[in-house]
């Protein structure tokens, strides 16, 4: 069996790599898909965590991630779609209008 | 033996899929390497036991999400002329030195420090964690039942404003 800790290790690399995307990249669809990807690394953080304490907890938590990551990704591709429909482009950098 | 093979070779490829998502300049090739580490996350959640999230992962995630995804890319149409450039002076060193200083912490934490990712089993029985439907249902329709009702909410209230949203014109004055 491996041990736990490899799984956290493999997580925390996902997350890592879909924190530098969401960083990185200026397309509002890649950042949302970097956002997915630290959402499945933290599931795959949970799920390993469950097994190994013996707690079927996890796998209902990440029930739950997957609820409100679905949710979340309806409405921000709605949002998505919305804003490229007033200013065709999916770049975040040309949405720099709201100043306080 | 079989489970570090699979976990060598399915991590890689979930590895492989998330630095395609990050480097991809076509938006669909992200999408496509986004699906190679959904599965493979998929097939660890299928080894640790977690038959129920997986089979849902595929459902939900490589089925519906993805296929939202490819969905909003034909629609608002493929821009690779994506620029690189910050607006933000310093921002990039400044993130690069905080997340190096968090790893270095992190990883003298793991190495030099006592710290143990998972403490101790709090149950005895080692088929607890067997991911079946009905292993997985009944603490969630008993001890976080309002929990799922309020996720039946923010569904209906998602599909609701994703429709909203749809529908949006503006108004001609």
């Amino acid at each position: 069996m491996v041990d736990v800790g490899w799984y956290m290790a493999l997580a925390a690399a996902l997350f890592f790599i879909g924190s530098v995307g969401l960083l990185l990249r200026r397309n509002a669809l890649i950042m949302f898909m970097c956002i997915e990807l630290m959402l499945n690394a933290v599931n795959l953080t949970l799920i390993s965590a469950g097994r190994a304490l013996n707690d079927i907890n996890g796998q209902v938590a990440v029930f739950f991630i997957l609820v409100v990551a679905a949710a979340e990704v309806v409405v921000g591709l709605a949002i998505i779609v919305a804003i490229f429909r007033l200013r065709s482009s999916a770049s975040v950098d040309e949405l720099s209008e709201l100043r306080g | 033996m079989v489970e570090a093979l699979l976990f060598v070779v399915v991590g890689l490829v979930a590895l492989v899929g998330a630095i395609t998502v990050v480097m991809a300049r076509n938006p669909v090739h992200a999408a496509l390497g986004l699906l190679a580490t959904l599965l493979a996350v998929a097939v660890l959640y299928v080894v640790q036991l977690a038959h129920l999230v997986a089979a849902v992962q595929i459902i939900v995630y490589a089925g519906a999400v993805l296929t939202l995804f490819l969905f909003v890319i034909m629609m608002i149409g493929v821009d690779r002329d994506e620029t690189t450039d910050e607006t933000l002076p310093y921002q990039r060193w400044v993130v690069g030195g905080v997340s190096l200083a968090i790893i270095i912490f992190a990883a003298g934490l793991t190495i030099f420090g006592d710290f143990v990712w998972v403490p101790t089993a709090t149950s005895t029985l080692p088929e607890a964690t067997i991911g079946t439907v009905e292993a997985v249902a009944r603490p969630l329709f008993t001890d976080w039942v309002l929990a799922f009702e309020a996720t039946a909410l923010l569904l209906t209230i998602a599909a609701a404003g994703a429709i909203a949203l749809a529908h949006y014109r503006r108004r001609v004055s």
